[in-house]
């Protein structure tokens, strides 16, 4: 229950002030731009299979914008509250410091689910000018939002450690954008390193969803990366314990 | 209901709270003072769970603040030294928040948070986003949600810093009242408002606690070791060099409003032993008129520099 307050305050919080409907916007703008231009190529310019192309282009296209916008939404999420000092209050209610995790995790990930919504529209968009098979367009969906959700996992753990809100999101999109690029260069490892890089990557886990195949070695690949970034942030507001400062 | 035993923290290294112990029952305010530094907020963030004790144990309402942490905040209303809001929210959110975080009932909440912000003057500000009230407000929305769930032990760092005199009268004055059905423990560094508001004071220097006792008897215990004024007319040196002959005497300092030959002299002696009489003495054998001498009624708050000094000058 208490866990449900912290996530109204939180996702309450986005809206509070501009911020919210800003990020909401820009999100929207960027990934309606970016699926306009691969709606107008493949009608355009045709050549491949639209159900699978149209959609493999756009969710690809998407995954860049929520790597831009995701480090946004969870940059605040604890490094406020450390600037601010309301951790101190918050650690002295009966709540316990999974509950916080997990209504701060859920907040975020409510706005990106919110931020997801609309784009339920472009589908149907394609509806209207040909006929849609629905299985390519699910796969794509779960591996969005699992994208995003381990975006959020990951910005929120660099939220924890510091207190300034640029930091947080500076520090996500380095270990985000490091592992996205990691995997581009064959060179700079030998070849079973590079085969590790890719086994661990997120990016190249999130191929499989937008060709349409729902792999369940993807999935759990995943919810461990979710879990692991949820486990350090509970690490990180444990250290309070023996750094008496937080 | 607040208890500590033999509670110590080592923060990076440093034992910033060493072995310190007290019990503190329903009804009573007990003050706690001491210098910066002296691991005031270290131990009340222990006492309020913040963060566990290295060593030693706590309890709030008869639980242990680590082994059942949520049962001890429970029956806490804590209030941090640096108020903590969120800036953004409105008073009245803000509180009904606390309100749902502190379990109380969806059905008594509106109520619990009328109660608390007229007890605490903010209900005309109810609607106000936090982040435009200005800091007096802000301190007393920080006691608003210490005292929602109306828990029965209170923690309170500094309650009264930054407010007016008017404001400081009426949150010393709400804390009395408070205190009649809990048990509550404030941090202070204004000494006058320990000895109005308190039933009991504890002394922190350097982490460990250098006394615990009522103010006025914290004060009388202290006053056979401290200073005594002698106003003689002579030459201010060789009166002094005569008062410093006397067995037992530490420091003699030349007071403000010496004239002329008279002088007036403050002698501060050793504990235990009323030099009055070896004072007389010393300064009518030595040739000179002794116009006055007295010993010094001491305030908390000389009691209280005498303590921490005394702790300074040990190795």
């Amino acid at each position: 229950m208490k866990t449900l307050h912290i996530w109204r305050r939180e996702f309450g919080a986005y809206f509070r002030s501009a911020f919210g409907f800003v990020v909401l916007a820009a999100f929207l703008l960027l990934s309606g731009y970016f699926f306009y231009s691969d709606l107008l190529f493949f009608f355009l310019w045709g050549g491949q299979s639209l159900h699978r192309g149209l959609w493999d282009h756009a969710f690809l296209d998407m995954r860049l914008v929520l790597l831009l916008v995701v480090p946004l939404i969870t940059m605040r999420l604890f490094a406020e509250e450390r600037k601010l000092g309301t951790m101190e209050l918050l650690w002295t209610y009966p709540v316990t410091d999974r509950q916080i995790v997990a209504g701060k995790f859920l907040a975020s990930f409510s706005f990106l689910l919110l931020m997801l919504t609309p784009t339920a529209l472009y589908p149907q968009v394609v509806a209207l000018l040909c006929p849609l098979s629905p299985g390519p367009l699910i796969a794509a969906y779960l591996g969005i939002v699992l994208l995003g959700t381990a975006f959020i996992a990951c910005g929120m753990a660099a939220s924890s450690i510091t207190e300034s809100q640029v930091l947080s999101a500076v520090l996500t999109y380095a270990v985000l954008v490091l592992s996205w690029f990691l995997t581009w260069n064959e060179a700079i490892a030998s070849e079973p390193v590079m085969r590790g890089l890719l086994y661990l990557s997120l990016f190249d886990r999130f191929y499989g969803f937008v060709s349409g195949v729902i792999d369940t070695s993807d999935i759990a690949f995943f919810l461990v990366f979710i879990g692991f970034f949820l486990f350090l942030t509970l690490r990180v507001l444990e250290s309070r314990s023996w750094r008496g400062v937080w | 209901m607040i208890r500590a035993e033999h509670l110590s923290k080592v923060l990076s290294g440093v034992r910033a709270v060493d072995d310190v112990s007290f019990l503190i029952r329903r009804g009573e305010v007990v003050g706690f003072l001491g210098p910066n530094g002296a691991g005031k907020t270290t131990t009340l963030r222990m006492l309020a769970g913040v963060f566990p004790p290295s060593s030693g144990r706590a309890a709030i309402g008869g639980h242990d603040v680590v082994a059942d942490a949520l049962g001890a905040r429970r029956h806490l209303g804590y209030l941090p030294e640096r108020i903590s809001l969120y800036l953004d929210m409105t008073v009245r959110s803000y509180l009904e928040y606390v309100a749902a975080m502190k379990e109380v009932a969806r059905r008594l909440r509106p109520g619990a948070v009328d109660i608390v912000m007229q007890q605490c003057g903010v209900t005309t500000v109810a609607r106000r986003s936090i982040g435009t009230l200005s800091k007096g407000y802000r301190q007393r929305i920080g006691l608003a949600q210490a005292l929602i769930g109306d828990p029965e032990a209170l923690l309170l760092d500094e309650p009264t810093a930054g407010l007016d005199p008017e404001q400081v009268a009426e949150i010393r004055a709400l804390v009395r009242r408070l205190a009649s059905t809990r048990a509550v423990l404030f941090s202070s560094h204004a000494l006058g408002e320990v000895q109005v508001t308190c039933d009991r004071v504890i002394i922190l220097s350097r982490g460990k606690i250098l006394a615990e006792d009522a103010p006025a008897a914290l004060a009388e215990r202290l006053r056979t070791m401290t200073s005594i004024t002698v106003e003689a007319e002579g030459p201010v040196d060789a009166i002094a060099c005569a008062v410093s002959s006397v067995d037992g005497v530490r420091t003699v300092h030349r007071l403000t409003g010496s004239t002329g030959r008279i002088v007036r002299l403050r002698v501060e002696t050793e504990p235990g032993r009323d030099l009055r009489p070896d004072l007389v003495r010393a300064v009518i054998d030595a040739g000179f008129t002794l116009l006055d001498l007295h010993a010094d009624a001491l305030s908390l708050e000389d009691a209280f520099l005498a303590l921490i000094g005394r702790q300074t000058e040990r190795p």
